[in-house]
Formats: C-alpha cells, sequence, structure tokens
C-alpha cells in the first residue's frame, strides 16, 4: 500500500515516524525515523554507531561510507527508510570477535591515520575493495578509493597500508 | 532537510499517481546521490518523494545481442560496469558509469537518474546520444517514448511533464565493426564535473579502413548535452586515421557554446572539444578494429 500524503490546515502536512527493520552488522535491528533523515544520521543518532562520520554531508567525501547490501556508499546520500530489509556493515563489524581485521591492523602499523576521521570510511572501502580484488594495482587502490578523501595524511600512508593489507591477506591464504 | 513524505511504490501506474497527486512537488528517488543533496541544501523542495527502487521495471537490466540493451531508470553505474557484455556493446556508457563520482556514488547512481537530473556535463547522457538510446516515459497520459537527444531542454531541466516517470531506456542491438568510446577533462584524477566530455560512436567498412557511420555527442559545452552533427555526418566515407580524427574534432567545435567558470574558460573547453572528440574517436575506432 503507498503511504498517502496528509495535509494540515495551516502546517503544509503531518509528519510521521516510519518504521524500518534492517539488519546492522550482522543483527535485526528496528528504528523508527522521519522520511527526511539519512542513514548516516540514524546510524549515528539511534543507533549509536558513531564510527561513520559526517564530513560534507553531500557525496563527496567518504566519510560515511559504509556497505550497504555488500557495496560501498555515502550513507549521507541514502534516506534511512531505504534501509528496510537491507543488510548494512559498518566500521564496528569489521573487527571479528574482538580481533583487528588485516586492513585495520595495516592501517595502525602504517600510521595510515592522524585524526582519524576519515579512517572509518577508509577502513569500509579498503576491505571491500581486496574482498573483490585480491591483488590490486596501485592505480587500481587509488581508483577505488577516489570516493574518501583525507585531509591529514597526504593518502601515501593509507595507500600502502592497503597494498600491505592485500599482501597479508594473500599469504593468508596460501 | 524540509519534511516530506516517503512512498515507494511497486508498480509504475502507482508511482504515477503519486506523482500526478503532487506534481512539481514531488521528485523520484533511485540512487539518491542527486535528489537527496539537492533537497538537503534547498536547491530543490518536495513534498513527496518517490523511491522507484521497488518497482520491478525501473530495476531491470536485459542484455542480449538480438535485442540490445533495456535498462530501467533505476539500474546503478555499478550494475552497469559489472555486467560483462555491456562493456562489449556499449563502451562508452560503461566508461562513463566507472568515472560518476567514485565507488560509493556508483553503487547507488543510476544513468536514469543521471538522465533527469538533466545536467549540461552529465557523463552518461552523450553516451546515451551517441548509442541512440531511446527514453520511455510512463504518466498520466499514457505511455510515450523518444530519442534521448530530445529529453534534456535546459540546465537541469527535460521533456518530463507533472507525473511522468523515465521507465526505461533501451539501446539497440550492437552492430558488427562498431564501437565507442567516452572521455572527459576534469581538474582532478577523479570525483569532479566535466569540464568537456564527448562520446564517440563508430562503424568500420569490411575492411576496417574508413568510416561507414559516426555519432559524436558532448557533454558541458552548451546548455544540454549536444549531438556534433556536422563532425559526425562528415565522417561518413573518411578514412581511418589521426587527420580524419583530429578534423572531425576540429568540426565538432562548432556545436560547442561554453560558459567561462572556474572549471574552465570558454577558450579552454573548445580546445578540449576538439581533443576529446579525436581521442574518443580514435579509441573507438580501435576497439571496433579488435572486434
Amino acid at each position: 500500500m503507498i503511504p498517502t500524503l496528509q495535509r494540515g490546515n495551516e502546517e503544509r502536512f503531518v509528519t510521521r515516524k516510519i518504521h524500518v527493520s534492517t539488519t546492522v552488522n550482522g543483527e535485526a535491528v528496528e528504528f523508527l525515523c522521519e522520511a527526511r533523515h539519512s542513514l548516516l544520521e540514524v546510524l549515528r543518532d539511534e543507533l549509536a554507531l558513531t564510527g561513520c562520520k559526517e564530513g560534507c554531508n553531500n557525496g563527496n567525501c567518504g566519510a560515511c561510507t559504509v556497505m550497504m547490501n555488500r557495496l560501498p556508499v555515502d550513507s549521507c546520500c541514502v534516506l534511512a527508510v531505504e534501509a528496510e530489509g537491507a543488510e548494512i556493515e559498518t566500521v564496528e563489524g569489521v573487527a571479528a570477535q574482538g580481533q583487528l581485521h588485516t586492513v585495520q591492523q595495516c592501517f595502525l602499523e602504517g600510521a595510515a591515520l592522524q585524526c582519524g576521521i576519515c579512517t572509518p570510511g577508509f577502513i569500509i572501502t579498503a576491505k571491500a575493495l581486496l574482498e573483490r580484488n585480491p591483488n590490486p594495482s596501485e592505480q587500481e587502490i587509488r581508483f577505488a578509493l577516489a570516493g574518501n578523501l583525507c585531509r591529514c595524511t597526504g593518502y601515501d600512508k593509507i595507500i600502502r597500508s592497503v597494498q600491505a593489507a592485500a599482501e597479508t591477506m594473500k599469504e593468508a591464504k596460501s | 532537510m524540509r519534511h516530506f513524505q516517503y512512498a515507494a511504490p511497486t508498480t509504475v501506474d502507482d508511482a504515477v499517481r503519486v506523482l500526478s497527486e503532487h506534481g512539481e512537488r514531488s521528485k523520484m528517488l533511485a540512487g539518491g546521490t542527486d535528489i537527496i543533496v539537492q533537497l538537503r541544501e534547498g536547491m530543490c523542495e518536495a513534498d513527496a518523494v518517490v523511491d522507484v527502487k521497488r518497482i520491478q521495471e525501473l530495476m531491470q537490466l536485459e542484455y542480449s545481442p538480438d535485442m540490445g540493451l533495456q535498462l530501467g531508470a533505476g539500474v546503478s553505474c555499478w550494475q552497469v560496469y559489472q555486467h560483462a557484455e555491456l562493456s562489449v556493446a556499449y563502451p562508452a556508457l560503461v566508461d562513463a558509469t566507472r568515472i560518476i563520482g567514485g565507488w560509493q556514488i556508483q553503487s547507488r547512481a543510476s544513468v536514469g537518474g543521471n538522465l533527469c537530473n538533466s545536467s549540461p556535463a552529465a557523463d552518461t547522457i552523450p553516451t546515451l546520444i551517441a548509442h541512440n538510446a531511446v527514453c520511455h516515459i510512463a504518466g498520466p497520459k499514457g505511455r510515450r517514448s523518444l530519442p534521448v537527444e530530445q529529453f534534456c531542454t535546459a540546465p537541469g531541466r527535460n521533456i518530463l511533464q507533472s507525473g511522468e516517470i523515465l521507465v526505461a531506456l533501451t539501446f539497440p542491438p550492437p552492430l558488427p565493426r562498431a564501437s565507442s568510446a567516452y572521455e572527459r577533462f576534469i581538474p582532478r584524477n577523479e570525483m569532479d564535473i566535466a569540464v568537456a566530455g564527448a562520446a564517440s560512436w563508430i562503424q568500420l567498412d569490411d575492411a576496417r579502413e574508413s568510416v561507414v557511420q559516426a555519432r559524436i555527442a558532448l557533454a558541458a559545452v552548451a546548455p544540454t548535452p549536444v549531438i556534433a552533427e556536422e563532425a559526425s555526418s562528415w565522417l561518413a566515407g573518411q578514412p581511418i586515421n589521426d587527420e580524419t580524427f583530429a578534423e572531425a574534432g576540429e568540426i565538432a567545435k562548432k556545436v560547442a557554446s561554453p560558459i567561462d567558470d572556474m572549471r574552465g574558460t570558454t577558450e579552454y573547453r573548445v580546445h578540449l572539444v576538439g581533443v576529446l572528440t579525436k581521442r574518443t574517436l580514435a579509441k573507438a575506432a580501435k576497439r571496433a578494429q579488435a572486434e
């Protein structure tokens, strides 16, 4: 059924909260939100998953990157209601049972962060890259990470850390 | 963002009904990478946002070498460039979908949405034109179709009437010894808006030595994406070589009427038309020869 649209008298219309059922980091989750709320706002403010950050709020910087149905997305450009029935993964879900993922470990060891604001977004995208392309060239890494901006590091250590993670993940498989 | 109501219809008819009820005050939502930002920044307003992603007809991608491509309006850039056959059948389209924004944008942004946003600098639109794509629209008065080059009318404006929705784009089946390419100039390496863009489609003769037909379309150098008609017609019968492509580039400049802004001057954009037309013709010809 299509939600019908109502108008009040002097107000434009009645605002309603929408109930959303979704999966976040493998767990079934429910929340109420307004239609205008972004997934970023709900993850941070309703679900206390503050790993994703608001950087630009317009789809440029990637600080808000999360996985949605197995693809990296800018959560500032997704309405929270669109999460209905979706699978969301945030940086909080990357470390399994308290053990850092190889990407996270390599970022730490490679000093791929300074202020750390961009880091959750980079980790999400880099992990997504290596899961699809275990052997990326430097060019492919840079291209895949094009939607993640960093003000502090100059990117060099980030790229090297992703390369190191790729190496480590390959060795782990062999 | 101001309040709006969200609707997620499952049929085109239901979508048309909601869009008709609210006319200008309703917006379609596919990938959301343009519209959500515009709503948030006050560049447009809506009482109703109609999510098209539950309408199966808008989310289908069907291709066969005999029938061509049917691309639902909501299909994402990611889905397009992940599809193995499309990079052979419609390379210019795939070229464009790979360079819109970054991965996060491509995961969501749709080709149909790129068209409906109707930016003069849209990367996919010249590729749709070069490939002779057709738009299929549904509205309160029923369905209609038109060539994609007629869709955009002015910066950010198009022929969709109140209550109308873009349902799909169709592409003709690929022809033998034909291929295409899209390139744009941007100041950075990625994540930017085209200063100029060119999509070239070309079909070679049996000997693969001369052009049978060509179709060139340009981005960001006019109020809408634009066909370089004269350059396209001139190419018929010309030999495949750099001089031909360069000359076509010169002729293509005639349809360019770009603006001066912080990304580029008029003069520079016109210059880029020549360069990008030449390069995309050469790349399309090389791809066609490889078939």
